[in-house]
């Protein structure tokens, strides 16, 4: 995105707010470098006490799906519903299951 | 041409819909624009913004009053930070975005040129300019642009604190020595025109509103985000014992709202053409610190190389 | 300046060293060379403020006359304040504030951290939370000391001149006196021969990545301590407290 190889690169930052929870994009910054990046994310995204734990990854190595695919990729999915628990028929007896 | 026509009702369609659009949606390319300009515009009101508190940091008249509005000004940086994010996911770099303010050609909220003369200037803006800037907040939280609503979400949750500050501020001045209910009046009565016109034109005179309502990024007009704004402003006034500065303020009864006087629109667009007491001041200091910052930034990209390199030889 | 209450002094040092340095830090609010950059140097500001509130009201306390933070900070005059000089240094260009960050934030970490051990619960206390920010602070800014020092020639020139100017202004940080000694001899302050020690070899590791040269120990400035300031410190004086000066007795 920074075309200009002077410029700070961009960052996507994600933060882990509590520990056993997902780490969780909450935005973009720039930094020189990933120790930068992460101590940047940590006065610009934590200042209210919302960090457990930082990850940090440049935006130029992120890849991401094509909204034209999410039906061809996504739709499939639809029709297998024996994937869920609510698909099967247990006896009402039957208990922990 | 079809082939657009159908994905402009697609598009049409999703935001009718509630859905959000994400970045790599396809998108109008006027809708783009548009966002690309008001978000920017946003984040660099944010980062003016701070100009006129800043300058009170040193001279805030407590420790406490100097902690919270420390706080308070690195958030709307932290706020600027946010919203240039949201920008950079519509494909224009920050630095452009920057350059655009620097050279003047981008704008930002008129209100930041207008000088910070007292204490009680601190409060004033608290209350009202953040007063006003969070209506339009809370309503951006509903904004059709998936990046842009997640980023006032988060604005909106840490500027809570923003208001109700400034609030404090001029209660404790309001009820303090004579002198200090002077100063907090005088701030009332210089702040308070200057944050009406902060909602923008009315809304006849209004040309990008409509299609911007109904892009949904914005969700209700300027007319009538101002008069709630009144309307919940005039009762906060009353109850610290100030008086807001307009004679033909009165309740009205029939319309259930508080009818107001006229806004001088000349001096809200002579200001925006650059002819507001502090538009220098502000370019110039923003000018400044990016201009004394390049070293500072060549530096540590120069180092970041040196060491990646170095890593590699390794 | 009697010897009647050295606890009072030396919390008021403590107090006054980071009140004055916050302050210096706050005036980059705004300025700063790039958001982020901002944002961290408000939240350094931020850290150090409160750590002189802390220590501030601990000394109106420990005086016992009633007097609040607010007290200690607005209503003394230069000549009553009584931090190094270190701290009340103009700002300059970035490279100068960190410089000297780096420099008290070198020395400020390993002294909270044998404040922790101090026979002064309250200091002990205050120091327990100062050592997380101060920990991060010294990272902080040992790293803008070597992305400086091994950046660009600009930086690596800028860095130095900021090293050779604020050096003069170090000595100040381990001076004794009567009121330490007596502070040291009660347990309640460390032995600040270790604490230079800590500072220094910091000073050396963190130098010698960043391919800057260590200034020569030549002149000492010293004085602060004792209230005699560099002229800077009646400017800051002046725009901290012309507010409450000007409207004696009034809340805020």
């Amino acid at each position: 995105m920074s075309e200009n190889p002077n410029n700070w690169p961009l960052w996507e930052v994600f933060i882990q707010s509590k520990r056993g929870l997902d780490h969780k994009h909450v935005g973009s910054l720039h930094a020189a470098d990933a120790e930068m990046a992460i101590e940047n994310a940590r006065d610009v995204y934590t200042r209210r006490q919302e960090g457990n734990s930082i990850w940090v990854v440049k935006s130029e190595h992120i890849h991401s799906s094509r909204p034209e695919d999410a039906e061809s990729l996504f739709d499939p999915a639809d029709d297998k519903v024996y994937r869920h628990p609510t698909f099967y028929t247990v006896p009402e007896r039957a208990k922990y299951i | 041409m079809t082939d657009v026509k159908n994905l402009e009702e697609l598009f049409q369609a999703k935001i009718d819909a509630e859905q959000k659009i994400e970045p790599k949606d396809w998108m109008p390319d006027e809708y783009r624009k548009t966002l690309v300009r008001q978000i920017s515009q946003h984040a660099h009101s944010e980062v003016v913004g701070m100009l006129p508190e800043g300058n009170w940091i040193t001279r805030a008249p407590s420790l406490k009053r100097k902690a919270i509005l420390l706080a308070k000004v690195q958030d709307e940086a932290g706020h600027g930070l946010y919203l240039y994010s949201a920008s950079e996911t519509l494909g224009t770099s920050r630095e452009k975005t920057i350059d655009d303010l620097l050279s003047g050609k981008a704008k930002y909220s008129s209100i930041f040129n207008y000088p910070t003369l007292t204490w009680a200037d601190i409060g004033a803006i608290g209350w009202l300019v953040d007063g006003a800037a969070i209506m339009n907040q809370v309503m951006l939280c509903r904004t059709s642009y998936g990046p842009y609503a997640r980023a006032m979400v988060r604005i909106c949750k840490e500027e809570s604190f923003h208001q109700r500050q400034g609030y404090e501020i001029m209660a404790v001045l309001a009820q303090g020595t004579p002198e200090q209910k002077e100063m907090a009046q005088d701030a009332l009565n210089r702040w308070w025109w200057p944050s009406l016109m902060m909602f923008g034109p009315n809304d006849a005179d209004s040309p990008h509103s409509q299609q911007s309502m109904t892009w949904k990024i914005k969700r209700q007009s300027n007319d009538e985000l101002r008069q709630i704004f009144i309307d919940r402003t005039v009762q906060q006034a009353e109850v610290i014992g100030l008086s807001v500065p307009d004679p033909l303020l009165k309740w009205n009864e029939e319309r259930g709202h508080y009818d107001f006087g006229p806004i001088d629109w000349d001096e809200f667009w002579n200001v925006v053409k650059g002819n507001g007491p502090c538009n220098k001041e502000r370019l110039d200091a923003r000018n400044k610190a990016h201009a004394e910052g390049q070293w500072v930034r060549d530096a540590a990209v120069a180092h970041a190389a040196k060491r990646a390199k170095r890593k590699e030889a390794a | 300046m009697a010897m009647s209450n050295p606890l009072f002094q030396y919390t008021l040092r403590l107090g006054d060293d980071l009140l004055i340095l916050s302050h210096r830090l706050s005036e980059w609010c705004g300025h700063g060379p790039i958001l982020e950059e901002d944002i961290a140097l408000t939240n350094r500001s931020l850290d150090h403020l409160g750590e002189a509130r802390n220590l501030l009201t601990y000394a109106g306390q420990v005086e016992g006359k009633g007097r609040t933070e607010d007290d200690l900070a607005y209503r003394r005059m230069e000549r009553q304040f009584t931090n190094v000089k270190l701290v009340e240094q103009p700002n300059g260009d970035y490279a100068h504030t960190m410089a000297r960050s780096f420099l008290f934030d070198a020395y400020h970490l390993p002294l909270m951290q044998a404040l922790l051990k101090s026979k002064d619960e309250q200091l002990a206390a205050i120091a327990g939370k100062s050592v997380k920010e101060a920990t991060y602070h010294l990272r902080a800014s040992s790293e803008w000391m070597v992305r400086f020092g091994d950046g660009t020639a600009e930086s690596h020139q800028r860095a130095q001149a900021a090293l050779d100017d604020l050096w003069t202004f170090t000595g100040e940080l381990f001076e004794s006196d009567d009121v330490l000694a007596q502070m040291t001899q009660a347990g309640i302050a460390p032995d600040m021969a270790a604490v230079k020690a800590a500072w220094s070899k910091t000073v050396d590791e963190v130098l010698a990545e960043a391919t800057l040269k260590r200034p020569a120990d030549g002149f000492m400035a010293t004085g602060g301590r004792k209230g005699m300031h560099t002229e800077h410190m009646g400017y800051i004086l002046a725009e901290m407290q012309h507010v409450t000066r000007a409207y004696p007795g009034a809340e805020w």
